[in-house]
Order: C-alpha cells, then structure tokens, then sequence
C-alpha cells in the first residue's frame, strides 16, 4: 500500500510536471471557487442578518402577554444568565397645544434594547446617536410623525393620561420599527418608571406586557424551552426568525440568485471536469496496457490512478476553497454595506462543503472511467484496438449521474431550484445530442455535393467524429449558455429588476383613511400635485377556521404561522388583480363578484399556513364569522412597495363591515409640507415613512447585482474551460487526420482552413442551441426568481451563431495552430 | 534471480489456437501452433504481415487468451493463471519491446525505465534505471520527455526499460520496424549484446529477413500455423 501511494504519489507529480492535469484541476478549482465563495457570503451574511434581526426585536427573544408577566419569568431568564428588560406597549392619545393623536406608547426600562439601539437626534432632520436605556424619568421621546402632528419640538411639553412630559429627543430609528409596517402609528418611548403615574395601565387597558431576553444562544434555546413549557393562553414567544425588516425579500432573492450562479458555475465545470477526466484516462489507456504488460494488476493500476485522482480532487478543491476565501473577501465587502454591520468572522462549514463537493464532484466522474482503465486489456500494446468496454460501465456511469445529482441538489439545498438546474441541464444535453445527430445527418448529404474542398473535408470532418461532435456540439452549447447567460440575459435581467422599483416607487403609506375621507384625500392631492393615488380598502379579520376546525396558534409549531394566527389579518377586496401579483394556483374570479364568495391568498402565507386552493377559511370581522372557499393562490412582489393584501376576496363579501383605507405613493422631499398639513387636517390618518427601507432595498439590489456579477465571473471561468475542454477532446484525431493529409500533399494553408470551418460551424451549432438555451433559462430565471416576463432578445440568436462561429474558432486557434506546426512524421510515430 | 534447469524449456507453447468472431463464424488466426524455447536461446518468429506472429507473441506473453492451448512460462502454465496472476509473473520474468516503442509522454526518459521497477517495488529504481540507460548510450539524454528524442532514441529507452528488471525472458515485436536500416541495425545490435550479457531468452517477432539470420533458430508462420519445416516430429 504504502508502495502504491508513493508511486501514485511520483506520477502524480510527473503528470502535473507534463502538464496533463492543468485541464482537470482548472476546472475543480472553479468550480469549488464559485461554491465556497458563494458559501462564504450566504453563511455570514445570514449570520449578519440573524445578529441584526435580533436588533430588530430588540432583543434575542421576547415573550410576551396581555397582562403583568409572572416574575418567575424574569427569574427562570436570569438564573440561566441572560440579560432581561421589561417593555410595556400600549396605544394612548397624547395631547398638545390642543391637539391629540393616537400614539403607540413604548414604557421601557434601563436595560433597553438589549440588542441595537435606539437612535435619536434634536430635531428630525439632525443626524441621530444610538443611545441605549429608557428617556430620563419625566421626559419622553417621540417619532417625527407624532412631532409633526401635535406640532411639537424637543423642550416641548405633552400628556400623556395624568401625566405631562417634556420631549427630550426625536427618535429616528428604534428597534422593530420595520418589522410590521402597516400596524405602525405615531411612536412614543417614555420611561417605565413613570407608567403608574399616566394611570394608563389600570383594568380595561390594551397593554401589551413584554419580556426581552438576550444571552448566548444555547442559554436563550433553553428560555424558549422553559417559556414553552409554562405558556399560559395568549402569551406569544417571538424569536429572530421572521424578523428580517424590509429587505429581507430582495435578500432571499439574492442569495437564491447568488445559489443558482453558483450551481451553474459548478455544473459548466463539472462537465468540463468530465471532457477533462475522460480525455485524461483516454490518454492513459495505454499508458495502462504498457503497466500491466510490465506487472501491474489490475487492482493496483485501479489503485494508482485512484490514489492520483483523489490526491488531484483534494488539492484542486483546496485551491478553489483559497480562491473561494479570496472571493469572498470582496463579496464580504458588498455584504457589508447590504446588512449595514461588520459581518461575523467566516464560519468553517463552507470550506467543508467546498472540500467535499470538488472531491465528489471529481470522483463521480472518475469513477467509471477508472474502472474501464483498470481492466484495459494489456494487448492494447500490440494492438492499439484492442480495448473492450469495461463490464461496469453502465453501473458506473448511472454511480456518476446519481452522485452528480446528489451534488447539486445538495448544494441548491431546495429540492425545486436544484431540480430544475439538473433538468436544464439534462434538457440542454438532451436537445444538443437530438440536434447535432440531425445536423450530422444533413450535413452527410451535403458533402457530396459540396464543391470547395476545405468546406466537403471541415463537413466530412463533422461527421465522421459522430459521436465526439455530439459530445463536443453539447459540451460548446453549455459553454456559450453559461457566457450568454452570464452577459446578455443576466443584463436584461437586472436591469429589468431594478427596473420594477422605478425612482417614483412609493415611499410613504397613508393609514387608517374613513371612507368618507377618500374623496377629500384624493382631492387634496390632487389640489397639492401630489398624484393620483389609489385607496384600497381594508377590513380587520382573525382567522379562526380552517375547513371547519377552529385553529388557534398552538395548532402550529412554526413562529411565524403562530404570529400569523394570533394576529388580526388585513382583508380587501377588489375586482381586479392588483399589478405585480401572478396567480400560482387556481383562478381570479370573473369581474364583478359573480363567482360568488371566495378568497384569493398569498402563495408565501398560504404554505406556511398550510392551506391549499379549495381550503374553507372563516375569519372574524367584527364579531361575525365570514367564511369562503380559497380559489387562487397569488405570488406578490413586495419589494414593489405598492399596497398589496395577503387576503383578498370578491366587491360584495366585505363591503358592509367597517373598513379603512390605505395608499402608498411618492412623496418627493419638496413636498413634505404638504403632506404635514394632510396630516394636521386629517388626524386620524397615519402616514409612514417607508423610504430608508426603500433605500435599503435599491441598495441591495445593487450590491446583489455587483455580487451576482462577480460570481458570474466564475461561470465565465467555467465556461471558457469548458470550450477549451470540449475542443482538446478530439486534438489528437485532428491531429492524424492532418498529419495523414499532409503526407498526402495538402498544404497548410489548406489544413488551416478545413479546420478553421470545422470549428465555426460546431460553434455555430452550439451557439444556436445556446441561445435557445439561454433564453429559456432567462424566462425561467425572470419568472421564478424575479417575477419578470423575459422574452429573451434577437441578440442572443445573432451573437449565440455568429459569436459562438467566431468565439470557437478563436479558443481553437492554439489547437488549430498545433495541428499545422507539429511535423506530419512525429504525429504519426506518435499517435498512428 | 533463479535460472531455470538446462532440461525445462523456458518457453513451452502447445496446440496453441485462436479464433475471433469474424461476421456469422470464426477467423481462425493462429491454428495448433507448439514448439519450444530453450534458455539462452535467440528465436524469431517470422511470416508474412496477418500470418498471426503478433497474436502468438501476445499469447506467449500473456496479453491475449487462446481459444485453445496452453503456454508455459519457466514451468509456470500461463492460463490457469487470471489476468493479475499473470501480469505478477510478467512483472518478474519477462522484459518488452514494441514496435511502436510504449514509451508514457508524460515521463521522462529515466521515469519510463523507472516505472516497471518502481510497480516492482525495487528501492534502487533510480540508480539502477540510471546505469541502464548509460548502458544503451543515453546517459546525456535521461531528463528528456520521449517527444524530444528520436526513434532510435526511443527505441534504445524502450531496451532500456526492458532489460532494467534484468528478465529471463526477452519479447520483441517488430523492435526495428519503425526505423530506417541505420538505427535498425543499431538497435539490433544492440539488443542481442544486452541480451548476452544478460543471458536472457530472447523471442522476437519480424519479417526483416537480416534480423531474423542474426538469431539462433527461426520459427515461421504461416496462415496462422507453423511451416513445415518448423512443425515438431
């Protein structure tokens, strides 16, 4: 054994030395790069996230209730060692200068947040500081909506029940401000010390009692567990899943973008990594047959060429987990600004996952070709013939398909996306074999007739490699694909993404609008040029029944379906589908509410629900029970910032209960004032700031499409590896096809050119296929990933044939050129 | 290394036949061939291109199975043995030269000769490799891949190689078939001197009438059997 190793060990240097394995550990190495890099930056910048969501909740995690906690709480948390701060929430009308609004108030302790911070400033506009720890007793803290409202500034004075307060600060960030947006009124923090004295808090009150808790994670997994076990009715315990603020869609649209370059990276290289193992063991058959002839066994050669594939797997996979790192030092540095805090340190698992994949991905396609070259048959040396197809074969390549597979829907981690990447694949496989057999067979009749003899010989050429110009026309296809992909489409397609939250997207919500408010309100914007709008109705239901059985939060062990139970939902109504919305289930229903009562839910809630088209759902609204069958599941594009409805039902099922109205549109900056004297004339009205989420989410969008380019890079990579692979498969028959033809009195310049059209109608070949390919995968893409139409462009047809004749015989030049300069008389020694 | 006995031929071949699948029937490519091979003997296989002298020295070697037959090798009965048992006993017996040399590209002139000792195991691979190569007038040239050297040159790494185990027996097809009469001759020269230092058996298949004279006995084939005059009593 240790015999072989060492032996293993000296050819493969000698090998590297030759240059014989440059091709196979290239492509390794970036294909592992892709994955690890891509690993990297999922991995912190989810860490990142899960850090920031705790900020966000202001804590690790909160229970809370409707009344005064048990104080065994606040012990059982303390005894394990974590931090508590105690939160009282409550609406309440403040009161100044003779006005008064409803205000969400926050009374909090020393210790709050006990993740983030809260950031205040002196007036609205002033940049804020994080502070941490609750308004001096006596003082209190407002948002800048409750200031423009009662007109108030810092130094100001308010009531608050029986009690006045001095305003001491504006806040202009607080944690869980972006958490639920449309349950957001005017904001009030004042200090919890002072509660007993609003006498606000006594019987009857809507108080919201909160306990946060913070530590390290396994102290806080076992607060959960505790809290879980002593649950009363009602108590709700909130962790940081979920809790991601606005951009976490455009985030899970990254790293699911940022997932699928590399997945593609990983699939153009490894069937480069499989032309390049093949063309290896190709070259090493008689290298096999002259060993056994000279003793070794069978086993022993399987042994050797086993020893030498895997020491290539591990140390390529170890250079594309170092290239990985590098890479994602840049991401890191998008990643960064997209979460808005220094990212966690890397973790190890991507690294792991790196090292494995590239050795996997290796053995799986060295597998069945070191069977074959195990028992190539030693008379190979008399007769170069003589090699019979190794009895495993089949075996081994289905152990090669399967392990592939495995690979890639392990990497995608979601069956769907990983699914559909391995059939794109296989469909790209499957049609370039279908079309390149039909070429070859119509280029066979053209051959007879061809009149120029470089065209009769580059055609002839084409077809006598039958089977390698299949493998070789599939192999160019996926190349080009993955540059078509990774130029044009993906272009068109980022720019169409950003395109769907245009400068004008909406940035402020307009709340709580009685009905007999719309029409004045649409009248003031119109008055103040402010736009048209559109108030959509909205009626507050709890969802209690599913197909007849009561459900209540305990019903689900998932944290958001609790929430989502536990809450009242927004209900609307409407004729039409909303813009942005794509039915995935089921139909809408015919105009005019015809079809009778019914609803249409959001695809995203409805799964984490449980609930299916055909499902029987009763909701409470006011009091009465409104119950309808689920017709259609829709998808919707939050990051659209429109108003949208996660249930929607039919114009005459909800119109008698009470409603309110809401709108999103775009405030320019200049029209501020405006809008504060919408809100001075109708108090009631909330209006929300939506535009640093906004902001937040064009700022991901950009730096996703840096990101997503700079993966990309390693598909080029991929793909260029890919070409050079698929055009090295065939050099050596090339090259005794011209060495035999020189002997025969062609000229070079007649070579040259057999060649050169050889290799520009293969290109041409693959960059039709590769154009088709792309743009179905750029619909795919659009419409899973984006929810964009992308029809493709005439380019890609244009520049997949003309680019891909071009670009092939390009990246052939140095074999073309190789085929001319090497002397007819050493190719035949060597390889007739 | 044991040497066998004067009285036990050290290579014993008996009815050997062999047939390939040829469209509906059989193509019978070499018909109860049997003769014998001394120790220290130089023989040539000779006949005319398809006469089946490939196809016997790749029995005689192991390489192929016969349809029906048996090779003995130093007493050893090559088909009762499987393919690795085989090849073990090539490893330790027998030496190669080819007609298209079956140098590896991606080793140099001195990692070829190596490589059959290094699959042997043997600590002295280098060393040994080394002075064998000196020995066949490439002491200058050992670093070089075989692209960089010519067919001669080749040839002498191929000898090289074979001889480096120091075999008992010596199989060569066609060894000056790929070269011009000069390096031909030199080759050959070559070849036969290794061969009586070595006191090794040496078995070589050609049609090249001036080498086949320079062995001690000539076995000719023809249409897959032996001729007449080559036939045993």
């Amino acid at each position: 054994m240790i015999t072989t190793l060492r032996l293993a060990s000296r050819l493969l240097w000698r090998e590297w030395r030759a240059g014989e394995l440059y091709l196979i550990a290239g492509a390794l190495a970036v294909a592992v790069a892709g994955v690890t890099a891509v690993g990297f930056f999922s991995n912190r910048v989810n860490r990142a996230l899960d850090a920031q969501a705790g900020q966000l909740l202001g804590a690790d995690l909160a229970l809370s209730w409707d009344r005064p906690l048990p104080a065994g709480a606040g012990r059982a948390a303390r005894a394990l060692g974590l931090a508590t701060a105690g939160v009282v929430q409550f609406p309440s009308m403040a009161l100044a200068g003779g006005h008064n609004v409803l205000a969400e108030v926050k009374a909090v302790g020393d210790g709050y947040p006990l993740r983030g911070a809260v950031q205040i400033a002196t007036a609205a506009q002033q940049p804020g500081r994080n502070v941490r720890g609750a308004p001096r007793r006596g003082t209190v803290w407002i948002d800048s909506n409750l200031q423009a409202r009662l007109g108030l500034t810092v130094g100001s004075t308010l009531e608050l029940g029986d009690a006045r307060f001095s305003v001491a600060a504006i806040i202009t960030r607080q944690p869980d401000a972006m958490i639920r947006i449309v349950n957001l009124g005017p904001r009030l923090l004042m200090n919890r010390a002072d509660l007993p004295a609003t006498g606000l808090t006594g019987p009857g009150a809507r108080a919201r009692y909160q306990l946060l808790v913070a530590g390290n994670a396994a102290a806080v997994a076992q607060f959960r567990g505790w809290a879980g076990a002593h649950r009363q009715p009602g108590q709700r315990i909130e962790g940081t899943h979920g809790q991601r603020g606005g951009t976490q869609n455009a985030l899970q649209r990254a790293e699911r973008f940022l997932g699928l370059a590399a997945l593609v990276s990983m699939a153009v290289a490894a069937m480069a990594i499989g032309l390049a193992v093949r063309r290896f063991m190709q070259r090493h058959l008689d290298a096999g047959a002259v060993m056994r002839c000279v003793g070794a066994s069978r086993r022993r050669l399987f042994a050797l060429y086993g020893v030498q594939l895997l020491a290539i797997g591990l140390l390529a996979s170890a250079a594309g987990c170092v290239i990985g790192i590098a890479a994602q030092l840049a991401l890191a540095q998008l990643a960064a600004s997209i979460v808005k805090t220094a990212l966690p340190a890397p973790g190890w698992l991507p690294l792991a996952q790196g090292m494995i994949s590239g050795t996997a991905l290796l053995l799986a396609f060295a597998l069945p070709a070191l069977v074959g070259a195990g028992s190539v048959p030693p008379l190979r040396v008399l007769r170069r013939d003589a090699v019979r197809p190794a009895a495993t074969s089949v075996a081994g390549y289905a152990l090669t398909v399967a392990l592939i597979a495995a690979l890639v829907l392990w990497q995608a981690g979601d069956w769907k996306l990983g699914g559909y990447v391995l059939a794109g694949f296989a469909g790209v496989a499957v049609a370039g074999a279908a079309l390149a057999a039909l070429t070859v067979a119509a280029l066979a009749r053209l051959t007879a007739s061809g009149r120029f003899t470089a065209m009769r010989y580059g055609i002839a050429g084409i077809r006598r490699r039958g089977a390698a110009t299949l493998m070789q026309t599939v192999a160019l296809s996926v190349g080009i694909m993955a540059i078509l992909l990774m130029t044009l489409v993906y272009r068109d397609l980022m720019q169409a993404w950003q395109h769907n939250l245009p400068a004008d997207a909406p940035n402020r919500f307009l709340i709580g609008v009685q009905p007999d408010q719309v029409k004045p309100i649409e009248a003031f914007f119109n008055a103040h040029r402010l736009g048209a709008v559109t108030f959509y109705p909205m009626v507050r239901g709890r969802l209690t029944a599913i197909n007849g059985r009561q459900v209540t939060s305990a019903d689900y062990a998932d944290e958001r379906a609790q929430h989502l139970i536990d809450r009242e939902f927004n209900l609307s109504w409407a004729d039409a589908m909303q813009a942005g919305n794509r039915i995935v289930a089921g139909h809408w229903w015919q105009p005019g509410g015809r079809g009778g009562p019914q609803f249409s839910m959001e695809s995203g809630i409805a799964q984490t629900l449980g609930i299916n088209v055909g499902d029987k759902l009763t909701f409470d609204v006011a009091g009465q029970p409104v119950s309808a069958r689920v017709t259609s599941l829709r998808d919707v594009d939050w990051d659209s910032f429109n108003v949208n409805f996660f249930v929607i039902a039919p114009p005459g099922m909800l119109d008698a209960y009470p409603a309110s109205y809401i709108t999103s549109f775009h405030l320019a900056a200049a029209r501020l004032p405006a809008l504060n004297a919408l809100i001075q004339a109708y108090p009631n009205v909330v209006a929300i700031d939506v535009g640093a989420i906004l902001a937040q989410v064009r700022d991901v969008m950009n730096r996703v499409t840096q990101a997503v380019s700079f993966v990309f890079l390693f598909t080029l990579v991929a793909g260029v590896f890919m070409l050079y692979a698929a055009i090295a498969g065939t050099r050596d028959e090339r090259l005794l096809d011209a060495a035999v033809m020189r002997a025969l009195g062609a000229r070079r310049a007649q070579i040259l050119r057999m060649q050169w059209l050889e290799f520009a109608l293969l290109g041409a070949l693959a960059g039709l296929l590769a154009a088709a390919g792309a743009t179905v995968a750029g619909s795919w893409v659009g419409a899973r990933l984006f929810h964009l139409a992308y029809g493709g462009s005439p380019w890609l047809w244009v520049i997949g044939v003309a680019g891909g004749a071009l670009g092939v015989a390009l990246a052939a030049a140095p074999a073309v050129f190789a085929v001319v300069r090497t002397p007819p008389l050493a190719t035949l020694r060597r390889l007739g | 290394m044991s040497r066998s006995s004067v009285s036990q031929p050290i290579v014993r071949v008996a009815r050997l036949t062999r047939q390939v699948p040829n469209g509906d029937g059989l193509l019978t490519i070499l018909h109860d061939v049997s003769f014998d091979v001394a120790a220290g003997e130089a023989v040539a296989i000779t006949g005319v291109s398809g006469s089946g002298k490939s196809t016997l020295l790749g029995l005689i070697a192991g390489l192929d199975v016969p349809s029906a037959g048996e090779v003995w090798i130093d007493g050893v009965s090559l088909f009762t043995l499987d393919e690795d048992a085989r090849a073990a006993l090539r490893g330790q017996k027998l030496g190669f030269v080819f007609q298209s040399f079956q140098l590896l590209p991606m080793l140099t002139a001195l990692e070829n000769v190596m490589l059959p000792l290094e699959l042997a195991g043997r600590n002295d691979a280098r060393r040994t490799a080394q002075s064998v190569l000196q020995r066949v007038g490439l002491g200058e040239r050992m670093h070089h891949y075989p692209s960089r050297l010519s067919g001669g040159e080749q040839q002498r790494v191929a000898i090289a190689r074979a001889f480096a185990g120091r075999p008992q027996l010596l199989l060569a097809d066609e060894p000056t078939g790929s070269l011009d009469a000069a390096s031909g001759e030199r080759i050959a020269d070559l070849l036969f001197e290794l061969n009586r230092e070595n006191g090794a058996t040496l078995l070589l298949v050609t049609h090249d009438a001036v080498l086949s004279q320079r062995c001690g006995r000539r076995i000719e084939l023809r249409a897959g059997a032996l001729a007449d005059a080559d036939r045993p009593a």
